[in-house]
């Protein structure tokens, strides 16, 4: 099976994005390097980026599993809710 | 709102235990509404893959010539993996094919969905794509939830809306995750047609395989891989634990393809398509993270309660998802009688779980997420296993060297007996 990129894989899945709304927020504040390569290390669906020492992140393609939160114990991340009814990843198979 | 459109309850979350909780209550006449935040049940939901049916038995006998399973599983297989090679053993017999409680590969989406519609029949009215805001609380009680900008009230809130309850923790009953309790589950969903996957497994029909992988697939960091077989793909991921994330430099996404390209898994997988990929959280953490289970008209079950069992190498959730949804499920029935919904009434649910499979399961392996965080058991043995197979197997015409040396050998390279005895020894106590 060839190699497949995390982009290519989000690609199969089903979203119903929010387009107004995100329901992860950031601190874009948060500047310990350490921890913020833990937090892009840990994503299952690569959405946050350290750029130009600022941490960026985008909810679309969002797998709503969690980790981010938990990992970064309320530092990098702000706020973590889940999406609105019926909105964000639907899974078919799961 | 008036008293007529009070519901008996309401149930927060239509996986397994939300709608093993529904179909209960429903069952005995409860005016039950189910508020699922996803379009349908399980559109949401991802696991491993393996539902062991005794749970599920009691509430619906005979689930699997309905429900919508893959497999049967009637072929296990366990691998401690380093990056090179792998030592395997593949364990199939008559009294896996004869459990007289089977156990099933299963895709959530489908097979969560099929549960949620067994509650709807039965009378339970299921609202789908809602997600509940927060809940409504009056003087210290829980009276019902918030949804839409509308107010619902219930007598009881049975909220098993799993692992990432923000209810439970908004009421303070449960704390927030733990990194170290909680590991995140990645997995790939992939097709490779019926024929293709017996063929790749040795099975034959209904039969499926389950296969578990420790070491490599994680790169030593807590956890593992797994596959299971399901009719026409393969559920194919790896467990980390979230604390160990950052351990070694390989991302979480890299571990599911670091998997798929190790030279004993690759070829399994050989001219697969992706059908679709997910990631969850899994519970490990094990009893001492388990929340408070009732307050005042709410009570919680499944994974919001944490009733999910790391056993090493699995972890089981749904078996016990479905007998805690269930026994909720009748604890509110028996509160419904003495109409009081108040902690002390609906606190006959714990005595329930004392006297199940679930709490008996919980306590004796209570120690054993501690001894897991060792990682001698996921670097250090398989790296063990690895030599001692590679040197029993090595016929090149040099001197043979007799098994008990190459024993010696190994161990003389990693450390010694000291570490391989402390392990021993904790695994002792922990069990």
């Amino acid at each position: 099976m060839a190699k497949m990129s995390v982009d290519d894989k989000l690609g199969v899945v089903k979203f119903v994005t929010d387009e107004h709304e995100s329901h992860i927020q950031i601190n874009e504040e948060y500047h310990d390097e350490a921890e913020i390569k833990r937090l892009v290390m840990a994503c299952p669906a690569e959405l946050y980026k350290y750029t130009d020492g600022q941490l960026v992140f985008n909810h679309e393609g969002c797998l709503e599993c969690g980790t981010c939160r938990v990992i970064s114990g309320g530092k990098g991340v702000k706020s973590w809710t889940h999406p609105k009814g019926a909105m964000g990843v639907e899974y078919h198979q799961g | 709102m008036s008293s007529e459109e009070k519901f008996d309850a309401i149930v927060v979350g239509g996986g397994l235990a939300g709608s093993a909780a529904a179909l209960t209550m429903a069952r005995a006449g409860l005016d039950v509404m189910l508020v699922e935040r996803g379009k349908f049940c399980g559109s949401k939901n991802s696991s491993g893959g393996r539902i062991y049916g005794h749970s599920l038995e009691k509430l619906i006998p005979n689930f699997a010539e309905e429900a919508p399973i893959e497999r049967k599983i009637t072929q296990e297989r366990l691998s401690l993996m380093t990056p090179a090679g792998a030592l395997s053993f593949q364990y199939s017999s008559d009294k896996l094919q004869n459990l007289k409680y089977p156990s099933y590969s299963v895709l959530r989406s489908k097979f969560d969905k099929w549960l949620a519609d067994k509650a709807e029949e039965a009378g339970v009215m299921l609202t789908e794509g809602f997600l509940v805001d927060e809940l409504v609380v009056e003087d210290g009680k829980v009276i019902g939830v918030m949804c839409a900008g509308e107010e619902f009230d219930a007598d009881v809130v049975v909220l098993a809306d799993g692992v990432n309850s923000l209810l439970a923790q908004q009421l303070g009953m449960k704390q927030e995750l733990d990194p170290q309790d909680v590991a995140v589950g990645v997995k790939e969903v992939i097709e490779l047609g019926e024929d293709v996957i017996n063929e790749r497994f040795g099975l034959s029909g209904n039969d499926g395989a389950a296969w578990m992988i420790a070491g490599d697939p994680t790169s030593g960091n807590l956890g593992g891989g797994f596959i299971y077989t399901n009719k026409d793909t393969l559920s194919l991921g790896i467990v980390t634990t979230i604390s160990d994330i950052g351990r070694v430099d390989v991302s979480v996404p890299d571990m599911v393809e670091r998997m798929k390209a190790h030279p004993s898994i690759a070829p399994f997988i050989k001219g697969g398509q992706l059908k679709e990929y997910s990631a969850h959280l899994v519970t490990e953490g094990g009893l001492k993270m388990m929340p408070e289970l009732v307050r005042d008209g709410v009570i919680l079950a499944g994974d919001a309660a944490a009733m999910v069992v790391n056993l090493g190498y699995t972890v089981r959730g749904m078996d016990l998802a479905i007998e805690s949804g269930r026994l909720a499920g009748e604890a509110v029935i028996k509160a419904k009688g003495r109409e009081d919904f108040s902690a002390a009434s609906l606190s006959c649910y714990k005595q329930m779980l004392d006297e199940s499979f679930i709490m008996k399961l919980m306590k004796q392996y209570q120690n054993l997420p501690g001894l897991l965080e060792d990682h001698i058991i996921f670097n250090d043995v398989p790296k063990m296993a690895d030599e001692f197979a590679g040197m029993v197997y090595k016929v090149d015409g040099s001197a043979p060297v007799a098994l008990p040396m190459i024993a010696l050998t190994v161990l003389a390279n990693n450390g010694g007996l000291n570490g391989l005895f402390g392990l021993g020894k904790k695994a002792w106590e922990a069990m």
